[in-house]
């Protein structure tokens, strides 16, 4: 399972890297969220994988903590996955204004000279 | 009153007059200088009150505690030294007050006047009393800053701002390396308190860094001081008013230098390095100040090299490292400080009734000014060392210590013929500033004809005349206990005996003194020939000037070198940048696995579940999809990341993370509608063949193995994490006290809204602010004028409804989602209740205000969808922004609540109640704290959405006014 996980981390890693070193902004905004899912499945992950185990508690039984998922990733993800909309939305409201206002959808604001 | 909350008020009172003297009105003279005259008496008044404490080593401490785990405290400590500087700083700053107040003109904004030198004072008094090495360097900082600030005054002048700047850059540059040496002191004695760095002085006299630490300490003492090399900015710095140098650059902030090298002397002098960096130093200070001084023409330029030289006197003393030489230093601080100041303001008044400072236009002023001119000379003799007067005293002083052996060198061997040799131009400075400007012939072509001025501005030379004479004549009655308290504070039980008798009988120093004073006059006279040419600067050197190789330097570092490197290392294109950061990032993920040997568990196949597998092919299969086609298909490459997305949505619901899977689906649904919304105002993109150059290959190539590293790194990195062990965390502890201190069972939940309730309400903040930048931006948005003509397909169904004449026009495009729309209207409800309902359940069960508020948004936008936006907005107008200004304001509010039961912010409180019909419901604050979570995310996701939506029918109406406009143009 790990494996997995963690292959699909790194080809979401990849292809959003590839993504950011492309010359056009929808690019970049689409490689942006792909590598926003990779660092959200691997700061997930720094809890290690637990099946079956949500960290929902049933009161007044003894608690043993080894027998959840880890919750403070989740917290710090559940966050994460918000503010990443906030920012996507952020950048897409940039890049349209870029190319409202230069005329083109190149990250730099001007064609490149070729 | 008790004595230690005074020491508080000694830094208050200048700094609140400061800011209330900057209130007043520009032409408020008199208030302003009674505001000044009333905060600078009342100091003076403080520090007087509190001499009782000082006396006989006694030391007054004031502590408020700032940082107290890290020893940084703000604490103020009052010693005999520090004491005596603060009745010069307040002291001589009640008479500069004073004169200040006959000197500035009317026309001048006198506000600002005396707000930066109220505010001046406070820094350079919190500076001497300052009881922690970090609180006196800010306040050491703060001096230059005011000190800038005063000599720009007139910032009209380009003078004034260019010699502002310098001073700024060479003290402030100063002042950081003495900000370094003081943290290097801190770390050595291993406290920043004073108290416990004066008596470790063997401690950091054996350390190794102790030359670092010392070198650093001197370039901040050296250029706030003047000290050669650094003394340039000090004579430019006399285009700043008169008060100001007479104040500033005599008495305080340039004595600030050498109250540091005072200060830290019993820990840092008597070494090797000391001996020879602070002698060499102060020494050629001394000479070159007093040699430059003779051939200045300007009357303020001549007291400036003066004083030069005389801190460089100062400084010799202190280096040659004997208690007897200490003694002499603090002596000449305060006498220099009295003649110095004196005769500035002497300077100031010629300048004010003659209308120049120029020596060569000045002469025969003598009958004009009676009075002024006595005055002037008296102090000049104190400044030349004519027995009878205050520098008369510690001018012998340091000359028997000059011929003291204290390391056997070249520089001890020299010492007694430069001391004498620099007193001697010391006599003839003094007596060509005498002769030129009050004897000889009548003054022609003057701007103004002089006569003597108020005699309120007079007053405070009088004053410090008078303490000249009497100091001279009977120095041990009158400054003899004070000068022993400050003294004895220093050195301790160092402290040596020492006699401030006027007569010592004919020895040495005395012959030495005789030869100075007449070797002086005869030099004059050798000279007069000379001087009278009025070519200002001294002979030989005089095109060397510091200011040009310091503007020099300055243009070279900050235009050409900053110009060079923007070439050579800087772009503007942003793909470059990128790749760089991308491979930083890469090699320092990459240098801990290279250095460190971690583990690497082979995988295990066994375990792996097909359908976990296969999910993540068609993850892996979407994300390589959506890298590919994101140039030319952008539809395809979104709903491609869409599917990324929903694998991560499944992933996190596969290993126990409901909470995350949830709100992942609902942002997903969000971010595809919003990127939809924006896709409408690119340019189009036809897939045209490039013939690529071998240069695109290769920069191909590198992005692509580049990426490829980074994914495979990343990879690496979870699979090792992953497989390792999980060490203990504080998980356990939120845990355990998820119900019985939160009250909640869904324990991500207790931890976002309680235990961590203060990160999540920066992260709604941080929310908030987003959507309210897009608002702000896209009220401003303007399309590129490609994309302002109406989509395609609605273009294509226009048509047809103009061909079919059954069809009205406009009416597919209204109808086209009729049946959708419709179900989509029906769902409003649901979704509301759907949303109340993740709401309401979050504390115990997956779900949440981030979630709700989502989900209430998404509720909104397929109204929104359904029916249109003017369809919407005519029902219902949901104001986005107060749903915003709502959530925060609650979350503030609750967060505040527990503060008026006395807990810290935050502080949730839990009780169940029973609902008729719903059952058991949690009724916390953090309820209501997560009630203001929903509100903002409602409010900021729906703004985002909205205001992209918007612009369809701004630039609607921007395409009706284009017609208009064409038409009328017709």
């Amino acid at each position: 399972m790990e494996l997995i996980l963690s292959l699909g981390i790194g080809v979401l890693v990849g292809s959003g890297t590839w993504l950011l070193f492309r010359p056009r902004t929808y690019q970049v905004i689409i490689g942006l969220a792909l590598l926003s899912y990779a660092i959200n499945l691997f700061i997930f992950s720094m809890g290690r994988l637990t099946v079956n185990a949500p960290p929902v508690i049933q009161p007044g039984t003894e608690i043993d903590p080894a027998a959840f998922a880890d919750p403070i990733p989740q917290a710090l993800v559940l966050t994460a996955i918000v503010i990443g909309f906030a920012t996507t939305a952020l950048f897409l409201v940039v890049l349209l204004a870029t190319r409202g206002l230069t005329g083109t959808d190149h990250v730099d604001g001007k064609e490149d000279d070729r | 009153m008790h004595s230690e909350p005074l020491l508080l008020y000694l830094i208050l009172l200048p700094f609140m007059g400061s800011i209330f003297a900057a209130l007043l009105p520009t032409n408020a003279r008199n208030a302003e200088a009674w505001l000044a005259g009333f905060v600078t008496i009342t100091t003076l008044f403080i520090v007087a009150y509190l001499h009782p404490w000082v006396a006989d080593g006694g030391v007054a401490r004031y502590a408020i505690e700032w940082l107290p785990e890290l020893g940084l405290n703000f604490t103020l400590r009052l010693d005999g030294f520090a004491w005596m500087f603060s009745i010069l700083i307040t002291g001589i700053g009640f008479l500069v007050v004073l004169y200040a107040r006959y000197y500035m003109s009317p026309k001048d904004p006198v506000p600002r006047f005396f707000s930066f030198l109220l505010a001046f004072m406070g820094a350079m008094q919190g500076m001497v009393i300052s009881g922690n090495l970090i609180c006196l360097a800010i306040f050491w900082e703060l001096t230059s800053i005011f000190s800038f600030l005063l000599i720009g005054y007139w910032h009209h002048n380009a003078t004034a701002r260019d010699s502002a700047r310098m001073a700024l850059i060479i003290t402030g540059t100063g002042g950081l390396c003495l900000f370094a040496g003081l943290i290097i002191i801190g770390h050595i004695v291993g406290s920043y308190e004073l108290d416990d760095v004066l008596v470790a002085g063997d401690k950091i006299r054996q350390h190794d860094l102790y030359t670092l630490a010392l070198l650093l300490i001197l370039m901040g003492a050296l250029t706030k001081s003047a000290q050669f090399p650094f003394h340039f900015w000090l004579p430019n710095a006399m285009s700043a008013p008169t008060p100001v140098s007479a104040y500033l650059h005599s008495a305080t902030m340039v004595k600030a230098g050498v109250f540091l090298l005072a200060r830290f002397w019993p820990v840092m002098s008597g070494t090797d390095e000391w001996f020879f960096i602070v002698g060499l130093a102060g020494m050629s200070t001394l000479l070159l100040g007093a040699f430059f001084a003779i051939f200045q023409q300007d009357l303020k330029g001549l007291l400036a090299y003066s004083t030069i030289s005389h801190l460089g006197l100062i400084t010799t003393l202190l280096s040659l490292g004997s208690p007897l030489a200490a003694v002499a230093a603090i002596f000449h601080m305060i006498n220099h400080a009295t003649f110095k100041a004196s005769l500035f303001m002497a300077a100031g008044i010629i300048d004010h009734e003659a209308g120049t400072r120029d020596m060569r236009k000045l002469s025969g002023l003598f009958s004009f000014l009676p009075i002024t001119a006595t005055l002037a000379m008296v102090a000049s003799a104190a400044m030349a060392g004519v027995p009878l007067l205050n520098g008369f005293l510690s001018k012998e002083m340091f000359f028997s210590e000059t011929l003291e052996q204290h390391r056997a060198s070249l520089l001890d061997g020299v010492a007694p013929y430069a001391a004498t040799i620099a007193s001697a131009f010391a006599v003839t400075y003094s007596i060509r500033f005498i002769h030129t400007v009050f004897f000889g012939a009548k003054p022609a072509n003057l701007p103004r004809k002089p006569h003597e001025p108020p005699r309120w501005m007079r007053l405070p030379i009088e004053f410090l005349v008078l303490v000249c004479l009497i100091v001279g004549i009977i120095p041990g009655l009158t400054i003899g206990p004070y000068l022993h308290t400050a003294v004895v504070s220093v050195l301790g039980e160092r402290t040596p005996e020492y006699s401030l008798a006027v007569w010592h009988g004919i020895n040495t120093p005395l012959i030495m003194s005789v030869v100075a004073l007449t070797s002086g006059i005869l030099f004059y006279l050798a000279l007069r020939k000379y001087l009278a040419q009025g070519l200002d600067g001294p002979p030989v050197i005089r095109s060397f000037k510091g200011k040009r190789i310091f503007e020099q330097i300055l243009v070279t570092i900050s235009w050409r070198w900053a110009r060079w490197i923007e070439t050579h290392f800087g772009t503007q294109r942003l793909q470059p940048q990128l790749r760089l950061v991308v491979f930083i990032a890469f090699a320092a993920g990459f240098w801990p696995f290279y250095t460190a040997n971690y583990h690497f568990n082979l995988p295990v196949f066994a375990d792996i579940d097909p359908i976990f597998a296969l999910v993540w092919c068609i993850g892996i299969a979407c994300a390589l999809g959506a890298a590919y086609q994101a140039k030319y298909h952008r539809l395809a490459a979104l709903i491609l990341m869409s599917g990324a997305g929903l694998v991560t949505c499944i992933t996190f619901i596969w290993f126990s993370a409901p909470d995350l899977a949830l709100t992942q689906l609902l942002v997903e649904i969000v971010t595809t509608i919003l990127i939809l919304l924006g896709l409408r105002w690119l340019p189009k993109r036809r897939e045209i063949v490039f013939k690529d150059t071998l240069t695109d290959h290769i920069r191909r190539y590198r992005d692509f193995f580049l990426a490829a590293a980074c994914g495979g790194g990343m990879a690496m990195i979870a699979y090792i994490t992953m497989t390792s062990p999980l060490p203990s965390s504080i998980s356990s502890y939120f845990l355990e006290h998820a119900y019985p201190k939160g009250g909640g069972t869904n324990v991500v939940n207790v931890i976002l809204v309680d235990f961590r309730g203060f990160d999540t309400f920066g992260e709604i903040t941080v929310l908030g602010i987003v959507a309210l930048s897009i608002f702000a931006l896209l009220r401003r948005f303007r399309p590129a004028p490609d994309s302002i003509e109406i989509p395609e397909q609605q273009r294509i169904q226009n048509a047809y409804d103009k061909a079919h004449a059954d069809r009205e026009d406009g009416e597919t495009v209204r109808d086209y989602l009729k049946v959708a729309s419709v179900i989509m209207q029906w769902m409003f409800p649901c979704i509301i209740l759907l949303a109340a309902y993740l709401f309401l359940r979050g504390h115990d069960l997956p779900g949440g205000g981030f979630a709700a508020g989502i989900t209430m948004a998404t509720g909104f936008l397929l109204l929104y969808i359904a029916g249109g936006t003017r369809w919407m907005e005519d029902r219902l107008h949901m104001l986005p922004m107060r749903w915003i200004a709502f959530g925060l304001l609650l979350a503030v509010l609750t967060g505040m609540g527990s503060w008026l039961i006395g807990f810290p912010f935050l502080t949730s409180y839990f009780q169940y109640m029973e609902v008729p019909f719903i059952g058991k419901i949690p009724i916390a604050t953090a309820l209501l704290f997560d009630l203001g979570v929903f509100a903002l995310v409602v409010g900021a996701t729906a703004l985002i959405l909205i205001a992209l939506a918007h612009q369809s029918i701004r630039s609607h109406r921007s395409r009706t006014t284009e017609t208009t406009k064409r038409e009328e143009n017709t």
